[in-house]
């Protein structure tokens, strides 16, 4: 069966384990990794698994886009390089998925608004947070029954799964994860907290999601909203747990979740990063399951 | 020379907690009256720097940490004003509160931010010590459960922070879990490493009894800053009890400018009357110190066991043996239903 051809730019930990995702994927090959570094670990293992790869940037890539018939590229640097990635392969007909907290396009929360997404052919779509994939699903769950008027999570990640990247930038983590609590989550108000721990050996990521109701929570209904939901994200994260909750006390209900990773490239501790790289491969699926279907046709942004 | 005289002379600046520690003791419901009256009598009492915001710092008005009456600029807009002397400072947790809150606190007349990170993971706080030196306040890195990093580590991590642009470094016994041994090489080792020009600070916890001991073992061994608070109104078993420790001082001829007989008055007439409880070792923040769990994990573990029938006590050992850390207050009641659910006090719901 044909697959659509995909490139990775950023070598990191992000890009390699993407590498592992989408091999797996009957719609999804792994074509391209784009690095700066040519000593770079992610670079050679790339290489290893067949991929072509530059350490010249995106601009490396650029030249083979049409003859390697790339459609999908996923987006593993940072907030900074994004916007002219994009611009340059949406000029090309590539659709982006972002990995970075630059979300120039619409974000996405697999379950929760893909399908939106897919219909209408955009051309970037942005991944949020780790955290975001991991909690926003259960926001949602909660006001698709009834309104939120207060989202609250808090994302605890194991010291060894946060990068450099992350460290030096929280408070992006925070304003990206926070407004997507309200624009997908649907939360009239969200806050986003992250805790990262150091214990040895590492804890897996665990994330507690609190909603404020307008009114008294209809307790059986929003119970099984959850557990559907959490159905829904097992499709792609098989190691997304409800541990405890819903707990209902007054107007909150809490809920209490984990999410091991599958131990592609990232051992399984890295939830967080895995929830990410899972979403990132559950959302260029939807998009080359309908490009393959005639569906949808990927346009050059060249004119716009 | 005798031990006793050995710290003659030397000139300590002394930090309240009682209005940022000491509202994780009022479950944050403080008013902004008392805040007023609590900083005013501080500041007449030659206490330089004084600490005001919601008990977890900027960012901290939320489910997992509590909502106080007022919000943190409502606070400082009554209260900076008041000021003579002292300065006013906050607490900044990365990951919780962001540069943007701390450009509001500068707004409302806040001069020193402590800038916290867990005791391993000094990196996350860059952005935000530059951006606090950037506006011109005293900045302070600041190390939380540092029993849980050795000396050489701690000294790695503050290196990053004096790196980063910290006046400070402090070396945070969050859990009040320290003896002076433990507080001695600690500060010892960061003196090694850190240029002449940086100060050290200690901020305790009177969990194991151990904060005035703690505090002076900090001095001896090279810090010149000292958190406490009147009363010892703070987390767990309080602070380090700033009018207790400041008769210590007297003694040994520490240098404090502060007013001792002011603020032992202080601590009788102003601050026992406003107690929920009375803030001691009892059984539940001696296991804290004891177990090295964070201290503001106290009211909340008491809550938990309230709810699910699970004692305090033992919530709070699993906590210290699942290694939480500050800001992981929801993993209490997590943890609380993990162990009613093995205990057969509660039913899975799926």
């Amino acid at each position: 069966m044909k697959k659509i051809r995909c490139a990775l730019i950023g070598s990191g930990n992000i890009g390699t384990d993407l590498i592992y995702k989408i091999r797996r994927s009957p719609v999804l090959e792994p074509v391209w990794m784009v690095g700066i570094d040519p000593q770079s670990e992610g670079l050679a293992r790339a290489r290893e698994m067949g991929l072509k790869t530059t350490a010249e940037g995106v601009d490396g890539l650029l030249p083979h886009v049409k003859a390697d018939d790339i459609q999908i590229a996923f987006d593993a640097t940072s907030a900074y390089v994004h916007a002219e990635n994009s611009r340059k392969l949406n000029e090309l007909g590539v659709m982006m998925i972002d990995l970075t907290p630059a979300a120039i396009g619409p974000l996405c929360v697999p379950p929760v608004n893909l399908r939106e997404h897919a219909d209408k052919v955009e051309m970037n779509v942005n991944m949020i947070s780790c955290a975001g994939q991991a909690t926003i699903p259960i926001v949602n769950a909660v006001s698709r029954i009834q309104s939120v008027a207060y989202g609250e999570i808090i994302a605890s990640l194991s010291s060894k799964s946060v990068g450099p990247g992350t460290r030096a930038n929280l408070d992006e983590f925070t304003y990206t994860t926070s407004n997507a609590i309200e624009v997908v989550g649907g939360a009239k108000k969200g806050k986003a907290l992250a805790i990262i721990n150091p214990a040895e050996p590492p804890m897996l990521m665990r994330n507690t999601i609190y909603c404020l109701t307008d009114d008294e929570p209809d307790e059986a209904r929003i119970t099984e909203s959850i557990l559907k939901m959490i159905g829904e994200v097992q499709k792609y994260v098989p190691g997304y747990r409800l541990v405890n909750g819903p707990l209902f006390e007054g107007k909150k209900v809490s809920v209490f979740m984990e999410v091991a990773g599958l131990g592609d490239y990232l051992p399984r501790y890295a939830g967080n990063l895995d929830i990410m790289t899972a979403a990132a491969t559950r959302t260029a699926e939807m998009f080359a399951e309908e490009i393959l279907a005639g569906k949808i046709q990927l346009k050059s942004l060249e004119v716009a | 020379m005798s031990e006793i005289d050995s710290l003659k002379g030397r000139k300590v600046i002394i930090h309240d907690m009682c209005l940022r520690d000491g509202m994780h003791a009022k479950r944050e419901q403080m008013s902004v009256d008392q805040m007023v009256s609590i900083a005013t009598a501080l500041d007449d009492a030659g206490v330089p720097f004084i600490q005001v915001s919601h008990g977890a710092g900027l960012g901290g008005n939320s489910l997992q940490h509590g909502f106080a009456p007022h919000r943190n600029e409502e606070y400082w807009q009554a209260v900076v004003p008041r000021l003579k002397r002292a300065k006013a400072s906050v607490l900044l947790i990365p990951g919780l509160g962001t540069m943007r809150e701390l450009q509001s606190a500068y707004d409302c007349g806040i001069r020193s931010v402590h800038v916290a990170t867990h005791c391993t993971e000094a990196d996350t706080s860059p952005q935000h010590i530059a951006f606090a030196r950037k506006l011109g306040m005293d900045t302070s890195g600041f190390l939380m459960m540092a029993h849980l990093n050795n000396p050489e580590g701690l000294a790695q991590q503050g290196k990053m922070m004096e790196s980063y642009g910290a006046h400070t470094v402090y070396i945070t016994d969050s859990a009040g879990y320290m003896l002076p041994a433990d507080v001695k090489a600690r500060v010892g080792a960061l003196r090694a490493v850190l240029k002449p020009e940086t100060e050290i600070g200690f901020h305790g916890h009177n969990n194991m009894g151990m904060g005035i001991a703690n505090s002076i073992a900090a001095i001896e061994a090279g810090a010149s800053r000292i958190d406490a608070s009147v009363a010892g109104l703070g987390a767990g078993a309080g602070n380090t009890p700033l009018e207790v420790f400041l008769a210590v001082c007297e003694r040994m001829g520490i240098e404090t400018g502060c007013d001792l007989f002011k603020l032992m008055d202080m601590a009788e007439d102003l601050i026992f009357p406003l107690m929920d409880h009375i803030v001691r070792v009892d059984r539940a923040s001696l296991t804290l110190g004891f177990a090295g769990v964070y201290s503001t994990f106290l009211l909340h573990a008491k809550r938990a066991s309230e709810r699910f029938g699970v004692p305090a006590r033992d919530i709070l050992v699993e906590l210290g043996r699942k290694k939480m850390i500050g800001g992981q207050e929801d993993m209490i009641v997590d943890t609380a239903m993990t162990m009613a659910k093995e205990r057969g006090l509660l039913k899975e719901v799926a």
